[in-house]
């Protein structure tokens, strides 16, 4: 596909770029959605980047077009400054780690806690014939588990089924972070849990975030979320971004002024269907 | 005892089949009526190849390499064309009929005065012991039969060794993740739909070995013989999932092979005590439905009775 080559490159040191990124689904037929419409996004490494909008605004399509769970139509998606936009799901992996909105999705049920981090450990690698939990990886597992302060250091082959949403979330957080990602996605991963279990999650996620200096993009539908974490806002509306806040905007930002916001495009929204309905009222 | 000896060996053969099925059916949640094409296919290669004498041990791996194909098709079928998985195992099966007919020449191979497992056995028992037959507890054996025993027990021995040495490396413990979680496997880069493929090729693989070893111990492969094979798989892997219990994949693999071989003897005593063998199959599909609809029937009540009490308006939805 013959395109300018300025489109083509990433900006410089950008971790992720997305350059007018766009997706129907259901083209053609009733049901089509227009959830992304031209999304345009640049985020330099160790940023940290939350993503607020309503149901339908398209942050979780967002997300998941970065994660390549379906092919975007148009637009070029770049990961550390490789063209991702033709890879698979699974070779995205390589780059990115994720945590999803439901935590049976992150964690397969019937295998051992032990299992499950051992797979985390070969993200993106060969995998071979070699034994899946060797001795010193158990210790590592071991070590790194009891820092979570669950007391599931002592459950390793206990089958991960067996626990609660917030400790398979934190788990899926440490396994997403095992090998250090390029980018992290975070899928609303703390909507599913009960508030304890939630802050308990989200202490954790800014403890790794500092700590391994994550390139970190958060969906949210959290206000008070986006406020307390991360060093940018972006809002979206109707498949698109519909404002963006950074630096000292981002620190200043309380939650009434995104309720603000909110209901800005809400009114504007509302306006848009009145005058449509007068038009179509006087005209037709 | 010979009876005895007979129903041990075949149900240790047959457990090779009750592995596939607990890979395809446990491990991938796909109820594959391949391997009821891929046995026979396994016993058609090795019988053709044994007819020509060739090498047993070369006929029966020949048998096995025949199962891996046929699973292989079944897996692109549901992984690169997308058919659902029920569906492509009915059109690799259907099809298979007609290639093993090919295999074969004809609908029945016979196996006499061909060097085999068994005659393999047979020379061997009478080196060994001098005489064709020896007293064990007190009870005359045929030291052929024994050492088949013996010979199944080992090769079945080795590969459960095998498959559990398997699921427990970086790629089977990956192929076990993406029959638990495909999302969660898939996000830590493994490609799933390959490792399906794999899968149900090693399924079957495993499937037509035990219809190569099948056909040398009966001393004949049949176009028929695969007939409803995976409904006596899926029994083997209940009956041993409730000896054993699923809690650990060792004690998994373990029941599959119990489970095979006590179900071989309560159909071998069954039809001792007058079953009339045509009932075989019925009993055996029975037995399944029973087996999958009985967990769920002795739930209810319970249910049922704590929703009563706790709010009787409710109970009519």
């Amino acid at each position: 596909m013959p395109q300018p080559l300025t489109s083509l490159n990433p900006p410089a040191g950008a971790m992720l770029a997305l350059h007018d990124v766009r997706k129907t689904f259901n083209a053609g037929t009733v049901n089509e959605v227009r959830a992304l419409r031209g999304v345009n996004l640049s985020l330099p490494a160790g940023a940290f980047l939350v993503i607020l909008g309503g149901n339908g605004s398209g942050k979780s399509t967002l997300l998941n077009a970065v994660a390549g769970a379906f092919r975007v139509d148009e637009g070029r998606i770049h990961i550390a400054g490789q063209d991702v936009t033709r890879w698979p799901e699974h070779a995205r992996a390589r780059l990115v780690g994720r945590v999803f909105q439901n935590p049976f999705t992150g964690t397969a049920p019937t295998m051992s806690i032990a299992e499950n981090l051992a797979l985390a450990a070969r993200r993106g690698l060969r995998r071979g014939l070699g034994w899946a939990l060797p001795g010193r990886l158990k210790a590592e597992l071991r070590d790194q588990v009891s820092q979570l302060a669950m007391g599931l250091e002592d459950r390793l082959d206990n089958a991960i089924g067996s626990l609660s949403g917030g400790q398979r979330q934190a788990l899926t957080l440490l396994m997403a972070n095992w090998l250090k990602p390029e980018l992290l996605l975070l899928d609303e991963h703390t909507a599913a849990l009960d508030p304890k279990s939630a802050d308990q999650v989200i202490r954790l996620t800014s403890q790794l975030i500092t700590r391994h200096r994550l390139t970190t993009l958060m969906v949210t539908h959290s206000m008070q979320q986006a406020v307390n974490l991360g060093d940018r806002i972006v809002m979206m509306h109707q498949g698109s971004v519909a404002c963006q806040f950074e630096g000292a905007d981002k620190q200043r930002l309380g939650v009434p002024d995104l309720l603000a916001r909110f209901e800005e495009l809400r009114r504007r929204d509302m306006l848009d269907e009145t005058a449509a309905t007068l038009l179509h009222d006087t005209y037709i | 005892m010979t009876l005895l000896i007979g129903a041990l060996t075949i149900g240790l053969i047959l457990s090779l089949l009750a592995l596939a099925i607990y890979i395809s059916y446990r491990v991938f949640d796909i109820a594959d009526i391949t391997v009821d094409g891929s046995i026979t296919l396994g016993a058609a290669i090795c019988a053709v190849l044994i007819v020509r004498n060739t090498n047993p041990v070369l006929a029966t791996l020949g048998g096995f390499a025949g199962g891996l194909a046929a699973g292989l098709v079944t897996g692109i079928l549901q992984a690169r064309f997308r058919i659902n998985s029920l569906l492509s195992g009915i059109l690799v099966m259907t099809a298979l009929y007609s290639v093993n007919l090919h295999v074969m020449g004809k609908s029945n191979v016979p196996l006499l005065s061909t060097r085999s497992f068994i005659t393999w056995a047979e020379q061997f028992g009478l080196w060994w012991f001098g005489r064709p037959e020896v007293s064990l507890l007190g009870w005359l054996v045929g030291v052929r039969d024994l050492l088949a025993l013996l010979g199944s027990l080992g090769i079945v021995a080795a590969t459960a060794l095998a498959l559990y040495w398997f699921f427990r490396t970086e790629v089977g413990t990956a192929m076990r993740a993406a029959g638990d979680n495909p999302q969660m496997i898939r996000a830590l880069g493994v490609n799933v739909e390959l490792y399906r493929i794999l899968g149900l090729a090693l399924a079957n693989g495993l499937a037509a070995l035990s219809g190569a070893l099948l056909a040398q111990y009966q001393g004949f492969a049949d176009a028929q013989m695969g007939l409803g094979m995976v409904v006596w798989g899926l029994a083997s892997v209940i009956i041993g999932e409730s000896l054993t219990g699923s809690r650990s994949l060792g004690l998994a693999l373990y029941g599959a092979v119990a489970g095979s071989v006590l179900f071989r003897l309560l159909v071998a005593i069954a039809l001792r005590w007058g079953l009339n063998p045509n009932d075989l199959k019925l009993i055996t599909a029975l037995f399944v439905f029973a087996a999958l609809v009985l967990p769920q029937l002795l739930k209810m009540p319970k249910r049922g009775s704590a929703a009563a009490a706790a709010q009787a308006p409710n109970q009519k939805s």
